[in-house]
């Protein structure tokens, strides 16, 4: 296992749109463990994507088991990962490893429901929320080129959006 | 060696002043670090980090020209440019009411008192000139810990009239 080099923006790699999996073999996995330890070399990080280490497949690992009291998945390898629906909008704070000294606020959907592959091609379906849903929007975005920094909200929309989302109807927990 | 500076501006809002000014600086060899630039009831106000060869009367005179035609009162400060040391906000605070005079400082007081470290305010009059309400929002760091805070913004609702959220922000690194 090695902890691979992270690309850092302005690294033109990291506005390309990455290609899906064909072949889950042995090489494949071993990339993944790889970039499980490069996640997890980094602080507080909490997904990782595999174009943000130069490799332009559609290849995210997400765990934000880390975090008390919310509800998630445990470590996830999410292979041609595909959002089949979305509900609900919050902003939040994000930062990138692959934007340093950068944090930005973000509005990302508060519920998603997720189909993706694993390690060994098994299709599986999942309904996230809130804090993994955003750790999961963030790193599919850097399979489409897309950072943080495209996403931005102003800070003065902060509070529009804050008043808007209480006088909405909360959605059903699932 | 380039020194930093922080140059600060203030006059009625008109279109062109950012653009003009900036052109200003870039053209007398002047290098830009972090900015706020805000319309603040009808003036446009600019904060803006400057790096320069020069000192503070050299860069007046390089600036004055531009001041002079859009009426804009300047200031210059020699300051450390402390540029990559980013501070992240761990708390957001939204308080808001009917407008009077003693919001900020009731509001700022009982959060300093209980350890909180301003990194952001943003006020703004809303409302009709018969009602105009005060909404402000707040980013920092709670070195005391959030329910210390929380306890002074629940007083400050009883106590003040006031509305108050708080939100702790928990930045995602992915």
């Amino acid at each position: 296992m090695a902890v691979l080099d992270i690309l850092v923006y302005p690294d033109p790699r990291l506005k390309l749109v990455s290609k899906p999996v064909t072949q889950f073999d042995e090489p494949l996995r071993n990339f993944i463990l790889d970039l499980e330890e490069t996640m997890r070399a980094g602080p507080g990080g909490v997904g990782i994507a595999a174009p943000q280490v130069g490799r332009l497949q559609r290849i995210v690992i997400v765990d934000v088991s880390c975090k008390p009291k919310i509800r998630h998945h445990g470590r996830l390898v999410l292979i041609n990962p595909e959002i089949l629906s979305r509900e609900g909008s919050a902003v939040g704070r994000e930062g990138c490893l692959s934007v340093p000294e950068y944090t930005g606020n973000v509005a990302r959907a508060k519920f998603i429901t997720l189909r993706a592959q694993n390690e060994f091609g098994e299709s599986q379906e999942y309904q996230m929320e809130r804090y993994e849903a955003r750790a999961v929007q963030h790193e599919l975005d850097h399979l489409d080129g897309l950072l943080l920094l495209d996403r931005l909200v102003s800070r003065r929309d902060l509070f529009r959006r804050q008043t808007q989302e209480a006088a909405a109807p909360k959605p059903k927990e699932s | 060696m380039k020194k930093w500076f922080m140059l600060t501006l203030v006059g009625k809002d008109r279109s062109g002043i950012v653009a003009r000014i900036t052109r200003a600086l870039y053209e007398g060899e002047c290098n830009l670090g972090e900015a706020s630039m805000v319309r603040l009831g009808g003036n446009f106000t600019v904060m803006l980090m400057v790096q320069f060869a020069g000192n503070e009367q050299a860069m007046n005179d390089l600036i004055e020209p531009t001041c002079r035609s859009f009426n804009l009162h300047h200031h210059v400060d020699p300051i450390e440019g402390e540029l990559l040391h980013h501070k992240d906000p761990d708390v957001r605070i939204t308080v808001y009411g009917a407008d009077r005079s003693g919001i900020v400082a009731e509001a700022a007081g009982a959060l300093a008192e209980k350890g909180f470290n301003i990194l952001n305010l943003e006020s703004d009059v809303g409302g009709t000139a018969e009602h105009p309400i005060y909404i402000m929002t707040i980013e920092g760091i709670a070195e005391q810990g959030i329910e210390v805070l929380e306890e002074a913004l629940q007083k400050l609702a009883q106590e003040k009239g006031l509305e108050t959220q708080l939100e702790p922000i928990d930045t995602l690194i992915g």
